[in-house]
Formats: structure tokens, C-alpha cells, sequence
């Protein structure tokens, strides 16, 4: 119990809280926070160029670490920048606390100065949302948004603080037990379902694991019992984009992505399985493709933490609310203790069919010993890397399609991508976030040439904070999957997808003072990349591409799961695709 | 439109009968949930055929919210789920599938008129049990507490007597027998 104001309070709740990193742009609403960050040394604060870049920083920082990452930013513009990345937070269920600066409260509604109604605006893209209007609420806010925001399903929580509640002066206390009085997320899943789903799992012949992002949000343990339970039931699995890595993509019983340029392999299996469990993932329309053709002979098993999951667009046959950890450690105590065996020979030849459909090698592409083809740099990357303490970072298109399918991720938290909400220019400013946390890993960007654009000055960051981020730029001087669609759905006619005046990222780098490396040339690639790490700064790769790559498989307009198309095309690409497919991208 | 065809989102391919549904929603009494409350059925395209919200436990700070709604089963499941997600809800229940329930609304109903159409009126409120709260030369305010289908049918019979404004609370609704929500 401290008396002290309202500004240093949150210096305190968030050392409380364990923050040593807050992402941050000072601005006249948050000046009495940034006086109180100036004499201490609990938090550090990184000083971005952009406050969408602060969240997309916080987020590669939470990510990365599975800590809440955390922001501040002013009112008004400082508020509204950073609503895009409060937005990719919330849809990739990213847990944030970010703090915005507020008029005074005798000017709120009266449009002052750098006024806007935060509250309001981030209200459908936050997890929750606080304006403090009393000093005494101050703290319980503070402490709360934590808690609400890496509880349950994460998510982005906004805590509005009005100038004048910064200079007030107020006691300050970490309240001990701040549940919200209507929140309580069940995090233990139903013994009764899980038992039942056991029982399925014994009972199929053709099973298969789809997981998702929510195996990697629910932690460490969560990824270890899904790796021992598909071990113990010898089920194939795939997962998401958001999944990649919690299940290791070198083990024999990973079928690589599924989805809209997932293995053929995974889609197929979805398509044929009659038992699929998903764990943690959220039947997307990207995951799901037609919906009445959506696995249709299969039983469904959906475990997620959030009800509103379940039956969303898919309806299951048993939903177990809770957490993945949780529900998975019951199911392997539960299916070890089980005395039912499962099917064997029905599994073996479901292994078969699934060897078949692996032999196809639907990731196959035509290499070229002239010009670089965008999947051979990044198999030379992650050739390069995958012995190395490795981050990888994306931003939005193409470049983000082939490195989920080229670049092989092991272990969770490794792979930072924009997955629900597409984002481009997430990668660089998530790069920065990811090297603050974990400054003696390697930590690359695989990135295209039109999204690192939208969020570049976050270089600046980058040299500063003497952050080694590699910014891997897959450069085929196209908006890439916007011109792939022109090229299936709008009969070649590529309007505004080309660039025309690209800067030249040599000399970019060395504008930013930092490295520029580029490469045209496929021999010449290795080492270049070697180049790129060895260099202790930041680097801009620019990895000029063949331009006219399209990203296969691919699971054209509203087709099904097993209408995928292949990159050697024995179906021609353009009969695929009917006219009313051009209605909607 | 072939929206079934091809899109690169997938068409509606699976269709349900829409239902309708009233929901009784307890919340915390704080700035801003009525706003959570309602940008969630907007900005998820769910119907709202009325809606009322009142404080009704002062010291525990609560307020109950009630929704008239219609959607397809998988809809209003989803409706539930997703008012449930929301921080400050404490409860949703679906009162219309719970069990026997109440529902009531309240209107006041301003009607104008002389002569033979005066006294038609005046009739028709006593059949209907509407009360009269205000009354002039030239007009009358019935007061009129009832299901939603009873206010609607007693204000289509105003309409060709003199009907000038109608104000409606929107339903409240509770459930029958002992048990609280």
C-alpha cells in the first residue's frame, strides 16, 4: 500500500506483472507515464517508428516467449495505429496489454485535441477494454488486464488512462485475486466427454489429429502431450498455419499444412478420415474450403478453451470445452488406462492410402539453375538455419504460403506469422519484438517485397536497439498472391498487383545503416545466406525471385478438400475455376 | 446468383430453419456493456427484434438484458456462446427452450379521434384490457401490458381509429416456477 500517481502505477503493476520489455511512442496524453518510465530501470522501453509497429513487436515478443506482451502508446492517432495490430492480436487470439494515453476526462466527448473514443473503437477487436476514470480503479484495472488477457482464450486488452488520472494521486496496492466477476474461463474439459472421445479414438479406422494455434497458446506442456498422444495412437496429424510447430515437422506421422495450400496429403486425409479430433483449432473457411464437402464421412471431435468455437462453422459431434493441456493429459492418462485396442489393421491400411497420397510430392516445384525460385531459397534457408536457435517471422502472401511449407518447424513458438487476420507488414516489426526477447537467436523475416514496405521504418527500431533481425525479402517485385489470383480468377489482367518503383534495398540498408545483401542468381545463394547470418547487424536480403511463381497446392474457389490443384498442373489451372469464382478473392 | 458455386470464401452451402428465441443475458451494471452487448449482434449480423435492459440487483451491481431474437439453430447457439465470451456477462439463458416462460410487454399506445371512432376505440381498450392513462376531448393514451402478438394486434385495430404514436418497453421475460435463472 503505497500512495503515489496514477502514472506510476503502471510502471508498478507492470513490474509487478514481470514486464522487463514495453513496446512504446510517447505523445502529449502519455507524457506523465513516459516522466515515470525516465527514472527507473525495471521496464525497458523500445522506442518503435510506427505504433502499429509496437503491437506487432509486443505480439513477436508474446509469441515467442508466451508471455503477455505489452504497449503504450498516446490518444488520438498513437490509439488509432495501433488498431490493426490490436485486430491481428485478437483474430491469432494473441495475449497484450496495451496501455493508451486519454484526454483528460473533463475533455472526454468534447473532440480535444488528439481525442478519439478508444474505448469504442477497439471494443469489437479487443478481448476487453478499460477507460479508468478514477484513480482507485486504477490498479485493479491494471492487474485485471493481465489476467483477462493471458487467461482462458488470449487475447489483446486495452486499458484507457486519461491524463489527469496519470498526475492524481491514489494508493497502490496488486490486488490479490482479481477475477472479473463474471469471468471464469473452464479450463478443465469434462471427464465424461473426454472418456467418450477415447472411446472414439479407439474405435476409428481412419483417424487424424487437426491442430491449431491453441496448442501452442496453451503452452510448453500442451505441445509435449500432443506429441506423446499421437505417439501412443499412431494417428497421422496436421495442423494449421497457427499450429506449425507444436507438433515436429520432421516426425513421420506429420502430414505437413493443411488448407487453401495445404499438403495433399493433409487435405486428403481431412477430406477421407472418419475420425477427425481438433485440438485448439477454429474450422476456418481457409482450413475448411466447402463447407457441405467439408470431411463429409467423419465423426468430429473439437476441443477448444472458447464455446463459441464449437459449432461455429462446423457443427461436431462432441465439443469438450477447455484447455488443450489440460484435456490432452486426461485424454493420454485416459487412453493409456483404456483397455480397448484400436483397430490396427484398419490403421495400417489407412497408413497406406496416406503413403500414396504422400508419393504424390504435391510440394514439388521446377527448380531453375538461372533464376531463383521463391521455394529453393527458402529450402536453402532453412537448410542453412535449422541447426541454429532459429525464429521465423513472416509477413503476408506468397513468400508466408511457401515458408509454412518449406521451412520444417520443430518446436513451438518458433514460427510468427499473421494467420487470421493477414496482415502484411507484420513480419519486421514481430522481428524486432521476437530479438528483444531472445537477443542471441537467429531471427529471420521471411518476407515479401510489397509488405515489408508497409512497416520498413521499423529498421530504425531494428538499428537502435542493435537488434540482428535478417529481413529475407522472397523479392518478385509483385503483390505475389494478389497476382496469382488475377492470373486463376481475373483471366491474367494484373492490375495494380505489379510495383513499379521499388526501392533499392542495398542501398535502404545502408540508408538505416544497417546491412543490404542482394542475390540474383541460384548459385550464388548459399553464400549470401551464410553472409546474412554472420552479419552482427541488421540486414536487408533482397532475394530477387522468379516473378511469375505461383504458391501450390492450392484448393481453388470453393472447392473441396480433395479438388486440390498442383503445381504441375495436369488439370489446367484456368478450367478449374468457374465464372462465378471471380465474384468474391 | 450461384453463390453455391465458387467464391474464394466458401459459399453457403447448409441451410437451417430460422428460429425465434428470447434471451435473458445478466450483466455487470458498467459504462459500455450495453455497447459490447449490441456491437456484437451487429458487427456478427445477428437480428435483434428487441431488446430492454434494466438495472434489476442494485447491490450486486447487476443489470438483466433481454433479447427477442431469431437465427438458425447453429446461430443462436453461437449468439449464446459468444454473449457468454464477452467479460462482464455473468449468465445467458435461453429462456424460450429452458422451459415454460413469461413474456410481457408494455405500450402506450396515443390514439386520435371523435365521434363513433372515439368510442370504438375506447371498446376495443376495454376488451383488451388496456387502461386509459391520459385522455382529452380529441384523444386518449391506453396503457397495455401484454404478449408481444396482443400489443400488436390491439395496435393494428388503432390504426384505422385514429392511431398517432405508439412507445413500447420491448419484451421482459422470466421463467415460469421456482427457479431463478
Amino acid at each position: 500500500m503505497t500512495e503515489m500517481t496514477g502514472a506510476e502505477m503502471v510502471i508498478a503493476a507492470l513490474a509487478d506483472q514481470g514486464v522487463e520489455h514495453l513496446f512504446g511512442y510517447p505523445g502529449g496524453a502519455v507524457l506523465p507515464i513516459y516522466d515515470a518510465l525516465f527514472d527507473q530501470n525495471k521496464v525497458q522501453h523500445i522506442l518503435v517508428r510506427h505504433e502499429q509497429g509496437a503491437v506487432h513487436a509486443a505480439e513477436g515478443y508474446a509469441r515467442s516467449t508466451g508471455k503477455v506482451g505489452t504497449v503504450l502508446v498516446t490518444s488520438g492517432p498513437g490509439a488509432t495505429n495501433a488498431v490493426t495490430g490490436l485486430t491481428d492480436a485478437f483474430c491469432d487470439s494473441i495475449p497484450l496489454v496495451v496501455i493508451t494515453g486519454q484526454v483528460p476526462t473533463h475533455l472526454i466527448g468534447n473532440d480535444a485535441f488528439q481525442e478519439c473514443d478508444t474505448v469504442g473503437i477497439t471494443r469489437p477487436c479487443t478481448k476487453y477494454s478499460y477507460l479508468v476514470k478514477n484513480i482507485a480503479d486504477l490498479p485493479r484495472a491494471l492487474h485485471e488486464a493481465f489476467h483477462i488477457a493471458a487467461s482462458g482464450r488470449p487475447g489483446p486488452v486495452v486499458v484507457d488512462i486519461p491524463k489527469d488520472i496519470q498526475f492524481a494521486k491514489g494508493v497502490y496496492s496488486r490486488p490479490k485475486e482479481f477475477p472479473h466477476r463474471g469471468y471464469r474461463p473452464k479450463v478443465k474439459g469434462d471427464l465424461d466427454k473426454i472418456k467418450q472421445a477415447v472411446d472414439m479414438m479407439a474405435a476409428a479406422k481412419r483417424p487424424l489429429f487437426y491442430t491449431g494455434g491453441g496448442v501452442i497458446n496453451s503452452g510448453r506442456a500442451a505441445g509435449q502431450l500432443l506429441r506423446e498422444l499421437v505417439k501412443i495412437t499412431g494417428f497421422p496429424i496436421t495442423s494449421t498455419l497457427m499450429g506449425l510447430g507444436a507438433f515436429p515437422a520432421a516426425d513421420p506421422q506429420w502430414l505437413g499444412m493443411l488448407g487453401m495450400h495445404g499438403t495433399w496429403e493433409a487435405n486428403w486425409s481431412m477430406h477421407d478420415c472418419d475420425l477427425m479430433i481438433a485440438v485448439g483449432a477454429r474450422f476456418d473457411d481457409r482450413i475448411t474450403g466447402r463447407l457441405d464437402a467439408f470431411a463429409p464421412n467423419s465423426k468430429k471431435i473439437h476441443i477448444d478453451i472458447d464455446p463459441s468455437s464449437i459449432n461455429k462453422n462446423v457443427k461436431v459431434d462432441l465439443g469438450i470445452v477447455g484447455d488443450c493441456a489440460h484435456v490432452l493429459e486426461d485424454m493420454v492418462r485416459l487412453w493409456r488406462a483404456s483397455a480397448v485396442v484400436p483397430d490396427k489393421k484398419a490403421l495400417a491400411a489407412w497408413w497406406a492410402q496416406i503413403e500414396k497420397w504422400r508419393g504424390k510430392n504435391s510440394l514439388a516445384y521446377r527448380n531453375s539453375n538461372e533464376i531463383i525460385k521463391p521455394q529453393y531459397a527458402i529450402e536453402r534457408l532453412y537448410a542453412l538455419t535449422k541447426d541454429r536457435d532459429t525464429y521465423i517471422t513472416t509477413e503476408v502472401g506468397q513468400h508466408q504460403m511457401w515458408a509454412a511449407q518449406f521451412y520444417q518447424f520443430q518446436e513451438p513458438n518458433r514460427w510468427m506469422t499473421s494467420g487470421g487476420l493477414g496482415t502484411m507488414g507484420y513480419g519486421l516489426p514481430a522481428a524486432v519484438g521476437v530479438q528483444i526477447a531472445h537477443p542471441h537467436s537467429l531471427v529471420i523475416d521471411i518476407a515479401g517485397e510489397a509488405s515489408v514496405l508497409m512497416t520498413m521504418q521499423e529498421m530504425s527500431t531494428a538499428v537502435q536497439y542493435d537488434l540482428p533481425i535478417k529481413i529475407f525479402i522472397i523479392n518478385n517485385q509483385y503483390m505475389g498472391m494478389v497476382r496469382q489470383w488475377q492470373e486463376l480468377l481475373h483471366g491474367g489482367r494484373y492490375a495494380h498487383s505489379y510495383t513499379e518503383a521499388l526501392p533499392d534495398f542495398v542501398k535502404l540498408a545502408e540508408a538505416y545503416h544497417a546491412h543490404g545483401i542482394r542475390c540474383t542468381r541460384p548459385g550464388e545463394l548459399d553464400e549470401k545466406i551464410r553472409e546474412m547470418i554472420e552479419v552482427k547487424k541488421p540486414v536487408l536480403f533482397d532475394c530477387v525471385v522468379d516473378p511469375a511463381e505461383n504458391c501450390f497446392p492450392m484448393i481453388p474457389s470453393g472447392r473441396a478438400h480433395n479438388e486440390m490443384l498442383l503445381g504441375d498442373a495436369t488439370v489446367r489451372v484456368e478450367d478449374a475455376i468457374t465464372e462465378a469464382g471471380k465474384v468474391m478473392v | 446468383m450461384n453463390t453455391a458455386s465458387t467464391t474464394h470464401y466458401p459459399a453457403m452451402t447448409i441451410s437451417q430453419p430460422v428460429e425465434s428465441r428470447t434471451l435473458c443475458v445478466l450483466v455487470d451494471n458498467e459504462p459500455g456493456v450495453l455497447a459490447r452487448v449490441i456491437g456484437l449482434f451487429s458487427g456478427r449480423g445477428y437480428n435483434i427484434d428487441s431488446l430492454t435492459v434494466s438495472e434489476t440487483e442494485h447491490e450486486k451491481h447487476l443489470s438483466r438484458i433481454t433479447i427477442a431474437t431469431r437465427g438458425t439453430p447453429m446461430v443462436i447457439e453461437q449468439i449464446k456462446n459468444q454473449l457468454d465470451r464477452l467479460v462482464p456477462v455473468h449468465r445467458v439463458v435461453d429462456i424460450t427452450s429452458a422451459g415454460p416462460s413469461l413474456q410481457r410487454e408494455l405500450a402506450m399506445i396515443k390514439v386520435r379521434g371523435k365521434g363513433e371512432e372515439r368510442m370504438e376505440a375506447l371498446r376495443l381498450a376495454d376488451a383488451f384490457r388496456a387502461r386509459v392513462i391520459d385522455a382529452t376531448n380529441e384523444s386518449f393514451v391506453f396503457e397495455l401490458t401484454g404478449a408481444t402478438d396482443k400489443i400488436d394486434s390491439f395496435v393494428n385495430l388503432m390504426l384505422p381509429l385514429g392511431l398517432v404514436e405508439v412507445s413500447r418497453t420491448g419484451v421482459a421475460a422470466i421463467s415460469r416456477g421456482p427457479e431463478g435463472m
